[in-house]
């Protein structure tokens, strides 16, 4: 539960920095049957060049619409979301594909392997339309895996297929990783090899990370932590101290 | 390979059993297509060489006795190009070995030449030399059937005196690809045979010197054909012309002419119904696919692949069954196309019979099916390729379910929970359901198809034999006889008993149209020959008007009440005026009927009969044939044994083979469809079912819960089935009925029990393959992943 106090709270947004993304008033209404679900009710929001984030909140509160419509996935209703020069809020599907193919790695909790296509083939699917990849056997190695490559998703465990799933999104040297409870469906030690992997390749590879999940000790190795809660954000801070995955304890 | 590529691949091969069967519906259809239409173009094709470079004339005259003169008037007619006069004569034939009678037709060549037109083939051995006797040309089938080889001899009764003819030469003639003896259906080639024989030496014999009794004649390019046959009419009247036809109108053209163009409209229509089923299975398939794979869809999206390419992605895993279901049935197409090409040569006679199969068939083919499976799986991959990707990614809403109509109505309490779930699950989804059932119901529908066919041509084969014909033998004059001719054949031995018979050629018109045919005299209380009114009921000849088959009536736009007009082509060439006082059903050609006495009092030439026809004791016919073969007047005598024959042997090797085929190919639909459907629901259910035996129920119980769907769907199919078998029947046997032959619509109870039959069996051993799939379900396995 969190039970830590926030070291400090920061303003939404930080000139000082170089924002990746900016979203302003995003409002996100699903109809479903006869019902309205408002999934985001005005988020603003900014993240910025390689840190790393974790969104925290509870069932529907609004995480995964807001990674959704931060990847490209989804488009808000109403609000603005900028990637860099880019106007999400307002692209075609041509551009968000593009987007998504160029720039953006997608992590999700179910892994999202193809189930027929080997470990190196599932990279490989994403090697293969990528401007500037990695080989699909360097990003293996990257999450530890070079001794996995041949296994079918069938013949992994669940930690390992999401470390295939990390290799997957980092091929292609993304500039943003988005993760959906990456973790999830894990226990804890091979959560933790999962998330070593993402912070490895946020150290090395400078890519922004967000993160989602509803396991509040994660937060403890962000940089700066959401809390979203009922479609708004409802607090804001950073971490002074960065704990390694290996540290953290639940 | 590109990684995607591979998983098209590798779900190809996942999904192989049902990719199988669509397979081997589409290569059904595409091999049924491409049989049709090669066999057509193979038949065209050798039919337009063989008719040019043999010289098939444009206009065929007859007439009894026109002197040499004659010709050159005929000449001068304006746009006649070739003239050429023959004597053509029917014959009786003692064929060594043979007992029953045999008939021939023997037609003159100049003197050890080519014919102008209608020139022979010559398959060995030579054309009869100049001045030779009794050499003859034989028609190859003839020859064959017979044994005949080159020197073999055999007597011809010709105008009541026997000659013996030498076999010098095998041939054919453009003539006669289609070969039946007059008034028969099917050629009887032991029994039938033409040959061919000097002029010089057939006019000797048949008393024709310096005359003749045939002429045919080719036009020039732009000539007026009807002009010509009314001028050719006028110049051979004197000389009891029988009246001049089209090539459109001789009897072997004719023929086969319909036979192509039955055989054009039915490749396409069967091809239709196989295409369409394997689309609408294909589109399940997809849809399924598609449906399962929502989180991969999403997960390819997620990672930039467009729209385009998913689509790309599932319309490739489709393009490849087709083509590969479009090689396949090309090349048993070609097989089969090959196989069928020797059955045609049996009937249809040409120098040389190949299989061709021109480029743009397979290409029609495989284009249809494109076109067909296109159509049938566009939506589904359109919805791949439109699926959301932030929607994809969450699992799809629990169907909801509600309580059945026999469940609201207060039954439930007698339906067990697995009932209700089979109960409920139909109820839930009644549009795939209904799917589902029409699939199958293609399967009940084209059995049933086929076992009505056989149904009706058995019925046919049944009221000819019982109904309309009665008859042991028929005896056919030369000429016109007296009622002593009736009492001459009564007292022959053997014979039990005899009726008397008529046919007059005339030309009948109606308006502006007229149609040559033969009108049959019946006596009024006739027990051996009878017609049928429009119900299939015999019906006894009107005492006065003429009934005709409603057939002709289509054709010449007239119904029963009209009064059409009659020029006798025979005796004084009377020309009445005759009220329609009926339409009559009849199976092959076109025929009219009038009772005798009233045909009589219209030909004006008394009490006349030109054939009779008996019963006779039980081993009485070769007695009997002995006593006929001795009368000079007898032209044939026929026994209904040997017609019922020919037409049985051509329902054998033909239809058959045809029915034959169409059922293997209606068996693969029934156990596709209901294959496929029971695949789909053991993967949508299988966690289910699963889970259900988790709690404790039994293979068996929950191998009831799918099967019981399956079969409640089969039933239900069964009615939707035969309905459209019914309308499919309808169809089919409108593009088969022709002036050549035409059958009813009927259908006999085995028709239901055979279809409905073959359609469970097909349902049953599909379901032993899926009960075996249920029998192996990995508890653990399919617990563990998310649907």
């Amino acid at each position: 539960m969190d039970n830590e106090e926030p070291q400090e709270v920061y303003v939404l947004a930080d000139d000082s920095r170089e924002a990746v993304f900016i979203a302003e008033g995003v409002t996100k209404v699903y109809t479903m049957g006869e019902v309205q679900v408002h999934a985001l009710r005005g988020v603003d929001l900014q993240l910025y060049k390689g840190e790393f984030v974790v969104l925290l909140g509870p069932s529907g509160s609004g995480k995964s619409t807001l990674l959704n419509i931060l990847g490209g996935l989804d488009v808000p209703t109403d609000g603005r979301v900028r990637y860099g020069d880019q106007d999400l809020s307002a692209a075609d599907e041509a551009a968000l594909t593009a987007y998504r193919r160029h720039h953006v790695g997608f992590i999700f909790q179910f892994y999202n392997l193809i189930p027929s296509l080997t470990a190196r083939e599932n990279v490989a699917l994403v090697t293969e339309i990528a401007d500037n990849p990695m080989s699909p056997e360097e990003a293996m190695e990257m999450v530890g895996l070079a001794d996995r490559m041949d296994h079918f998703p069938s013949q992994l465990s669940g930690g390992q297929q999401q470390r295939v799933a990390v290799a997957r999104a980092v091929a292609k040297r993304p500039s943003v990783m988005l993760c959906d409870e990456p973790t999830g469906a894990l226990d804890i030690g091979t959560g933790v090899k999962v998330l070593d992997a993402l912070v490895r390749v946020n150290n090395e590879m400078g890519t922004t990370t967000a993160i989602i999940t509803h396991n509040a000790v994660i937060a403890e190795i962000a940089d700066r932590v959401i809390h979203l809660a009922d479609g708004r954000i409802d607090k804001v801070y950073a971490n002074k101290t960065k704990k390694s995955p290996g540290e953290l304890e639940w | 390979m590109r990684a995607i590529n591979k998983k098209m691949f590798r779900d190809l091969w996942h999904m192989r059993g049902q990719a199988l069967a669509i397979l081997l519906i589409i290569s059904s259809g595409v091999a049924l297509l491409v049989t049709m239409l090669s066999v057509v173009a193979s038949l065209q094709m050798v039919r337009d060489e063989y008719y040019a470079e043999y010289r098939l004339a444009d206009v065929f005259a007859n007439c009894k006795r026109a002197p040499d003169g004659v010709a050159e008037r005929i000449r001068e007619i304006d746009g006649v190009d070739v003239v050429e006069t023959r004597v053509v004569v029917g014959v009786t034939l003692d064929l060594p070995g043979v007992e029953q009678p045999a008939v021939g037709q023997i037609v003159s060549i100049p003197d050890g030449e080519q014919p102008r037109l209608n020139s022979l083939y010559l398959h060995e051995g030579r054309l009869p030399q100049e001045g030779s006797e009794g050499e003859v040309v034989a028609m190859h089938n003839f020859a064959k059937a017979n044994a005949f080889e080159l020197g073999d001899k055999i007597d011809a009764i010709i105008n009541g005196r026997l000659k013996a003819l030498t076999i010098v030469g095998i041939g054919l003639s453009p003539e006669y690809v289609y070969a039946i003896q007059p008034g028969g259906l099917y050629p009887d080639d032991r029994l039938y045979g033409v040959m061919w024989m000097n002029e010089t030496d057939l006019s000797a014999a048949y008393d024709m010197d310096g005359a003749f009794n045939d002429v045919v004649l080719t036009l020039q390019p732009g000539a007026s054909e009807g002009d010509v046959i009314r001028q050719l009419d006028m110049i051979l009247e004197p000389y009891g012309g029988r009246g001049a036809i089209p090539r459109a109108d001789q009897q072997s053209y004719w023929f086969l002419e319909t036979e192509l163009s039955g055989l054009e409209e039915m490749g396409p229509m069967i091809a239709v119904i196989f295409l369409g089923v394997a689309a609408f299975l294909l589109n399940v398939v997809v849809s399924r696919l598609v449906k399962t794979q929502r989180e991969q869809i999403a997960a390819l999206k997620a990672f930039g692949y467009s729209n385009t390419d998913i689509a790309i992605h599932f319309g490739q895993l489709v393009g490849i069954i087709v083509l590969a279901g479009g090689v396949a049935g090309t090349a048993a197409g070609w097989g089969l196309g090959s196989m069928m090409i020797p059955l045609y040569a049996e009937y249809f006679q040409f120098p040389e019979l190949r299989f061709y199969m021109p480029p743009w068939v397979p290409v029609a083919g495989v284009l249809t099916t494109a076109i067909a499976v296109g159509i049938g799986t566009l939506s589904a991959v359109g919805r791949a390729a439109s699926l959301p990707p932030a929607e994809a990614m969450r699992p799809e809403t629990p169907p909801t379910f509600r309580k059945t109509l026999i469940e609201r109505i207060g039954l439930q309490r007698f339906l067990a929970q697995p009932t209700r779930m089979i109960l409920r699950n139909l109820e839930r989804r009644p549009f795939q359901a209904a799917l589902s059932v029409l699939g199958i119901s293609f399967g009940v529908a084209l059995m049933f198809l086929m076992y009505a066919m056989f149904g009706v041509m058995d019925y046919v084969v049944d009221l000819q034999q019982n109904v309309m014909h009665r008859e042991d033998v028929e005896v056919t004059f030369h000429e016109p006889r007296s009622r002593d001719a009736l009492h001459e054949v009564e007292s022959l031995p053997g014979v039990l008993y005899a009726e008397p018979f008529r046919s007059v050629g005339v030309r009948l018109r109606f308006r502006h149209r007229d149609r040559i045919l033969a009108i049959r005299g019946i006596p009024d209380d006739s027990k051996l020959e009878r017609v049928l009114d429009q119900d299939l009921q015999p019906i006894t000849v009107p005492d006065d008007g003429i009934l005709i088959s409603k057939a002709l009536a289509e054709s010449m736009h007239l119904a029963a009440g009209d009064m059409v007009t009659l020029e006798a082509l025979e005796g004084a060439r009377p020309v009445r005026e005759v009220k329609v006082s009926g339409l009559v059903d009849d199976f092959f050609g076109v025929s009219a009927f009038m009772e005798l006495g009233a045909l009589n009092r219209l030909m004006r030439d008394g009490d006349v009969l030109n054939s009779v026809k008996l019963t006779i004791g039980s081993d009485a016919e070769t007695a009997l044939f002995e006593e006929l073969r001795a009368r000079p007047g007898v032209a044939s005598a026929a026994t209904k044994g040997n017609m019922i024959e020919a037409m049985e042997e051509q329902i054998d090797e033909y239809l058959l083979v045809m029915i034959g085929m169409g059922m293997f190919f209606a068996g693969i639909i029934a156990f596709g469809v209901v294959y496929n459907t029971a695949r789909i629901s053991v993967s949508e259910r299988s966690r289910e079912l699963a889970s259900l035996r988790v709690l404790g129920l039994t293979r068996g119980e929950i191998s009831y819960i799918l099967l019981g769907e399956l079969a409640i769907l089969t039933v239900l199919a069964l009615p939707v089935g035969f309905l459209i078998g019914y309308g499919l029947l309808f169809l089919f046997m409108d593009s088969v009925n022709s002036e050549v032959m035409r059958f009813p619509v009927m259908v006999d109870r085995m028709s239901f029990a055979l279809s409905a039959t073959a359609v469970i069996a097909a349902a049953m051993a599909s379901g032993l393959v899926v009960r075996r799939k249920l029998d192996n379900l990995d508890l653990v396995e399919v617990l563990k992943t998310r649907e």
